[in-house]
């Protein structure tokens, strides 16, 4: 699309002519690794569920049946709605929520003062940044549960030092989750933002104070809504992760913090598992999350017109 | 006449370096005053300064008699033209010109009716309602100057802001903007490094360089009464040349020219005799019809249409440049001639340095 201005002449022709071979390769990688599992999952979601795990080849709406109705312990009792499976979205989209507005704020502040380092300082800082994420996501939670322990080094320390009395009670809690999908996913948030900071033309703040804005009004009305794209970039880098994540909800949450992602995760394990059932979970949370997608595109088009 | 800023010995240093070096100036109400000066001579540092963009290292800034040291921008009564214009550009025509007025706390109704009257006046209201990007560099530039004049400041503030503009463009927005200062009567503090558009517009300037004040008069004193060198040859074209000085009296100098030629001349503050430089115009030199002052010999005569130039030296070397009328009446020196040259009386300017 940016590219159409310069698309004349020969030589622009002559690549233009290569497009198609050239994409190949992408085409087939994003067919073969994306579109085909999703597929698969739409049409497990409508088999019929084999004893143990896997399917048989039926067509059945039972999946969706067990997730939205209910008919009571024994099947017999006039169709109702099911809370269960809303709830566990529900809290889901909440927690990544809330995930989402905590990596917000500790991010804009982070890459507002990486972006306004010197370029060599800021190189540096945004390698630091990524560094963590160079160790696995499963061993950096599995760590993060060691360091929230009743007796990890945490509450040991606070302990030391006489802030606290008692260990804090942290794992297996919503708190955990929090901080394990903040700690997964802040990078996400951070380097979007970055990018858009580090492009802001400072004298646009300038000539805001220069118009009578104090720093709060020229944050509110002159940067936000310049590097409002990066924001939202991160913010959907954030929430959809977050959204299906089940290694922070597994390892650090309790009973009570069940997430999509455990509630899929679990439907695919050995012979206890309900294929058909998981892949009906996985299209709602996907139609879910391209629903978020579509507004976001609508609202930026708004934005832009 | 009243004081709109008083400037007294501001320095501002960045880490070792001294971007300004002990600046004072006054400038008066309803005064355009140009500051000018080569690139990177301070002029922004000082008017970032005034605007509250930097704090001053040392010495103190006045607005109307205030000391404003101590006020952040957006609490002085100072509105700045950005030499990039920084137009928001995620708002309106309209709504960039009606920033200043929303953030006064100005009601809806007349900030649109202000907003209209600003665009008004710079030839904008059919674009009131595009974004900053789909405007030509000259309608930026206009937004810009309405959006720093909507508030209606005491002050106005412009950083180069003709820089970005071609020369038809910029020639037209000369006269423009003298006549915007003269409706509006706001004092304006116009930045350049353009000699010509400082002469043009200009009630007065400070000619700067290296952080420092050099020379602040009227166009025509800065001109025609450089007191030195880098003024001199900064503004307009100008021959340096050695003299002797013998002798001081009254306010005269009477001064020996390169090849022996005496003449006098108004002195200036603090000449003491000996070696010392004068400045000649080009224009204010002619072919000498009997005794002539200076003689040169001829190196090339440029045809430039209303004047011609002629590029000569003096017998030890030094370049001279005269510039004649061009008339039917000249008779032209060949080039490898030898020419006489007459200096207009009181046209050699003594400068101290
Ligand atoms: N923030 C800064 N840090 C260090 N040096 C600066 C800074 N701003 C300006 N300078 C230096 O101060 C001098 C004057 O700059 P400036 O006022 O922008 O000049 P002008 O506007 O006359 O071209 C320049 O040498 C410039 O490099
Ligand atoms: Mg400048």
């Amino acid at each position: 699309m940016a590219a159409a201005p310069h698309a004349s002449g020969s030589l622009a022709t002559g690549w233009r002519s290569l497009a198609v071979p050239l994409m190949l390769p992408t085409w087939l990688v994003i067919g073969t690794f994306l579109l085909v599992p999703v597929v698969l999952m739409g049409v497990y979601s409508v088999l019929t569920k084999d004893f143990r795990g896997g399917v048989v080849w039926e067509f059945s709406l039972a999946a969706y049946d067990q997730f939205f109705v209910t008919r009571g312990l024994f099947g017999d009792e006039p169709p109702q709605i099911e809370w269960t499976y809303i709830a566990i979205f529900w809290r889901s989209i909440w927690q990544a929520a809330l995930a989402t507005l905590l990596c917000l704020l500790i991010g804009f502040p982070t890459a507002w003062f990486i972006a306004t380092r010197s370029p060599r300082h800021r190189a540096l800082w945004v390698f630091l940044i990524t560094v963590p994420y160079w160790v696995n996501l499963l061993i950096r939670t599995v760590s993060l549960r060691f360091l929230l322990r009743d007796q990890g080094p945490l509450n040991e320390g606070l302990l030391a030092i006489g802030v606290i009395d008692a260990p804090l009670r942290i794992i297996n809690t919503d708190v955990a989750v929090q901080l394990g999908l903040f700690y997964s996913y802040l990078p996400f948030m951070v380097l979007p933002i970055y990018a858009a900071v580090e492009r802001y033309n400072f004298a646009l703040s300038e000539a805001a104070r220069d118009l009578y804005a104090g720093p709060w009004t020229t944050l509110r009305e002159i940067v936000l809504p310049v590097v409002k794209p990066g924001i939202v970039a991160g913010c959907i880098l954030v929430f959809v992760p977050s959204l299906g994540a089940f290694l922070a909800p597994d390892l650090l949450g309790g009973a009570k913090t069940y997430m999509i992602g455990s509630l899929i995760d679990e439907q695919f394990r050995g012979s206890m598992g309900n294929w058909p059932f998981g892949g009906a979970v996985a299209m709602i949370l996907m139609s879910l999350v391209l629903l978020v997608l579509l507004w976001q595109a609508r609202a930026a088009g708004r934005g832009r017109r | 006449m009243r004081q709109a800023i008083g400037i007294d010995r501001v320095v501002k240093r960045y880490g070792a370096f001294e971007a300004l070096k002990g600046v004072s100036l006054s400038i008066a109400d309803n005064e355009f005053f140009t500051l000018l000066g080569p690139s990177g001579c301070g002029k922004t540092t000082l008017l970032r300064t005034i605007a509250g963009f930097e704090d001053v290292t040392a010495g103190e800034i006045a607005l109307y008699g205030e000391n404003i040291a101590a006020l952040p921008p957006e609490k002085r009564p100072v509105n700045t033209v950005f030499q990039q214009y920084a137009l928001f550009p995620h708002m309106t025509v309209r709504d960039n010109v009606g920033f200043g007025l929303r953030m006064q706390g100005v009601a809806p109704a007349e900030r649109r009716a202000r907003a209209a009257e600003m665009l008004e006046l710079v030839h904008l209201s059919d674009f009131a309602d595009r974004l900053p990007t789909q405007l030509s560099g000259g309608q930026q530039q206009r937004v810009a100057l309405a959006r720093a004049l909507a508030p209606r400041p005491r002050v106005l503030l412009l950083d180069e802001p003709l820089s970005a503009l071609d020369l038809k463009l910029r020639q037209a927005m000369r006269v423009e903007l003298k006549q915007l200062q003269e409706t509006t009567g706001i004092t304006f503090v116009f930045v350049t490094h353009d000699q010509e558009e400082a002469l043009a517009m200009s009630d007065r300037i400070a000619v700067m360089s290296n952080g420092q004040v050099q020379q602040v008069g009227d166009p025509r004193t800065i001109y025609e009464a450089p007191v030195n060198r880098f003024v001199a040859d900064f503004i307009g074209e100008t021959n340096v040349l050695p003299v002797m000085v013998d002798a001081v009296a009254d306010g005269r100098a009477r001064i020996t020219l390169p090849g022996g030629h005496v003449l006098t001349t108004d002195a200036v503050e603090g000449l003491a005799p000996g070696a010392h430089h004068v400045s000649i115009r080009p224009e204010r030199l002619s072919l000498a019809t009997a005794d002539a002052d200076l003689t040169a010999r001829v190196e090339r005569v440029i045809y430039l249409g209303t004047d011609l130039q002629l590029l000569a030296r003096l017998a030890d070397g030094t370049p001279i440049i005269t510039r004649l009328q061009n008339s039917s009446r000249n008779e032209l020196p060949a080039a490898g001639a030898e020419v006489g040259l007459t200096v207009e009386a009181g046209a050699a300017r003594l400068l101290l340095d």
